[in-house]
């Protein structure tokens, strides 16, 4: 013996148990409508009055937002008489028929209208290479990722720029416009910085003292330089110093200048990915003798990409409205057309900018928000069969 | 135990090139400052076992990293199998496919099932075929007895389930030599006997092994020969039942006298 029981004070030393307690189902209280509410809403002091302040911002944001956007609002007309409380006596609220008219300005920008075909087509080769790459269970996917890196891209050059071969004039991209800019700058962003970025991640990580110089340097001179500036940079003094003949297009100056912006932000996220995975990962890798590229490819980044699925989402959906700023170098993206039409003299009414900037705003809602649904369904999906 | 080499199991390891599987020669290694490995002198033969043991810090499992090179030694020479281990890729390489490892912390791939973290290698090493590395996959992993959990990921397997999925692992390279880096170190009690049962197992059948390890019992009955070290040093290095029934430096018997009550 080590210790005297006696100095423990144990009632009882001595126990077996002697039947197993069977697993009961929890009380009443915790299941149902009326438990989840109680459980969730209700539980503390605190929250009863976060549900009571949440009901009442939603009681006073949601009718207000339905009377402007259907009760209150102009289905029909013809010019800005429609929609002006002045004329109409009641009151007013969005003005659809502005929208309606504008609607092909809206998208194509001033794209000529014969040729406008072409952008319909490209969308719709875009639409099915997002669909085909993004939904996980699709047949052939190989082919489907060889379209839309390879087959897409160089189809809609030809398709938006033009092919006089093939009898398709060539559009200036001067002409390019609304939808169709945020669209291709969007794409052309987003596929390019993934790649970009990682090999500018893996550079800064890299034993190589001259990679991680270049790589490092280049990531922390975008960082530290606003979007804003990279664009005038881009458009502005480029120019200078590259001969006129040689001067690349304004959008194509444009799209470098973002693709290479979002390629430090993806570098920086995809960097904080490579930091998490544990150096047992490489070493075991290199122990079955995996080469470095192998080892970067099978092993490292599908788990690195894997935990950083949000926040590449995240500079995604940054980079989407991002694109807004390529206005500033004159270049007419989706809320610049509507910027220009809210103050065209034929619609002008207290009510129009509202309206053009509720669309904006609609529309880029819809897309980030079906990113950020796309990425928490891949990260539940990610989640399940390989935990650690 | 003693005539394992002959074994007439149809898994015998490859045969080395060389009589001598391992030597270093006169081997220093610092981490900055830090003197790790002092003048490490090791000869290996084929088939050999041998445990290496010594205090936390003593530079065990460094002295093992190095011989696949996952660490850089600084001088001196390590001769793995008639190839020396230069700065030079191709040998690095080499040397990696036949010497396979097992670590403290198993190092499976967590994104591949079982049976893909057995064929990786034997793919995009050993450009084998997808099928006939899958044949191999599964053959090994019935040898560490566990075949039926192929298709699952490692982290739906117990501690013991996993190292010998990473035994598995290393053994479809079909290596020469295998290093054990502490492999029961990080093991629930319960599943060291599972591990240390695959690779006697694995000894029986005249593997060259380097085992860095605290099981004394295991050294004692699998060891050709056991190795102390301490502050980066061999200290002593003798056959098993002279090296705890005589240990001769003061700093061996101190430690056998801790580890063993």
């Amino acid at each position: 013996m080590t210790m005297a029981e006696g100095d423990l004070a144990v009632t009882e030393l001595h126990f077996v148990r002697e039947r197993a307690i069977e697993a009961k189902p929890p009380p009443a209280s915790m299941t149902g409508a009326v438990g989840w509410v109680r459980g969730n809403l209700l539980s503390t002091p605190f929250n009863i009055a976060l549900t009571i302040l949440t009901v009442a911002l939603l009681l006073w944001v949601i009718p207000a937002l339905v009377n402007f956007l259907l009760v209150d609002a102009v289905w029909s007309g013809v010019d800005r008489d429609a929609c002006r409380e002045l004329v109409q006596h009641r009151e007013i609220g969005a003005c659809w028929p502005f929208v309606w008219e504008r609607l092909p300005y809206f998208v194509y920008g001033s794209y000529p209208i014969p040729e406008r075909w072409r952008v319909d087509v490209f969308f719709a080769m875009l639409a099915i290479g997002v669909v085909w790459l993004l939904w996980l269970e699709a047949p052939r996917r190989d082919i489907g990722s060889a379209y839309f890196f390879v087959v897409v891209p160089l189809c809609s050059y030809f398709l938006l720029h033009g092919f006089p071969v093939v009898g398709l004039p060539v559009v200036d991209t001067v002409l390019w416009g609304g939808v169709l800019v945020t669209i291709v700058v969007a794409s052309v962003g987003i596929v390019v910085s993934l790649p970009l970025g990682i090999l500018l991640a893996l550079g800064r990580a890299s034993k190589m003292p001259t990679v991680r110089l270049v790589s490092t340097t280049f990531i922390e001179f975008v960082r530290g330089v606003p979007l804003i500036t990279v664009l005038f940079m881009a458009s502005v003094m480029l120019p200078l110093f590259v001969p006129e003949q040689f001067e690349p297009d304004k959008l194509l100056r444009a799209l470098i200048g973002i693709a290479l912006f979002a390629s430090a932000y993806m570098a920086e996220v995809v960097r904080a990915g490579l930091q998490a995975i544990p150096k047992g990962q490489y070493e075991g890798a290199m122990a079955v003798g995996l080469k470095y590229w192998q080892m970067m490819r099978l092993i490292v980044l599908p788990q690195a990409l894997k935990i950083t699925i949000p926040n590449i989402v995240n500079t995604y959906i940054g980079l989407f409205k991002d694109t807004t700023l390529v206005f500033i170098v004159g270049i007419f993206d989706l809320l610049r057309t509507i910027e220009v039409s809210r103050i065209d003299p034929k619609w002008a009414a207290p009510v129009t900018s509202t309206t053009g900037y509720a669309v904006a705003a609609m529309f880029y809602l819809v897309f980030c928000y079906a990113m950020s649904r796309y990425a928490r369904a891949m990260e539940a999906r990610l989640a399940t069969g390989n935990k650690r | 135990m003693t005539n394992a080499a002959q074994s007439t199991s149809p898994l015998k390891p490859t045969k080395l090139n060389t009589p001598v599987a391992v030597e270093i020669t006169h081997m220093n290694k610092w981490y900055g400052d830090f003197h790790v490995l002092r003048d490490i002198d090791l000869k290996v033969l084929g088939g050999e076992r041998i445990v290496i043991c010594g205090p936390s810090g003593s530079g065990k499992s460094t002295m093992i990293r190095c011989i696949n090179r996952l660490e850089e030694h600084q001088s001196g020479s390590i001769v793995v199998d008639g190839v020396e281990l230069t700065n030079d890729l191709k040998k690095i390489d080499e040397i990696r496919r036949e010497v396979g490892m097992v670590f403290q912390h198993f190092n499976l791939f967590p994104h591949l099932t079982v049976l893909q973290n057995c064929t990786l290698a034997l793919i995009w090493v050993r450009k084998m075929p997808k099928r006939a590395a899958e044949e191999v996959a599964l053959h090994y992993l019935q040898r560490v007895k566990i075949p039926e959990q192929a298709n699952k990921f490692p982290g739906q397997l117990s501690g013991g389930q996993q190292q010998r999925v990473a035994i598995a692992r290393a053994l479809c390279m079909n290596p020469k030599i295998m290093l054990f880096d502490e492999p029961t170190s990080a093991l629930d009690p319960e599943m060291v006997k599972e591990v240390l049962d695959t690779m006697v197992g694995l000894a029986e059948d005249g593997m060259t092994m380097l085992v860095v390890t605290h099981e004394m019992g295991f050294a004692r009955e699998v060891a050709n020969r056991i190795v102390f070290m301490d502050e980066g040093q061999i200290i002593e290095a003798n056959a098993p039942e002279e090296f705890f029934a005589h240990p001769k430096h003061e700093r061996t018997k101190l430690f056998l006298s801790q580890i063993l009550r």
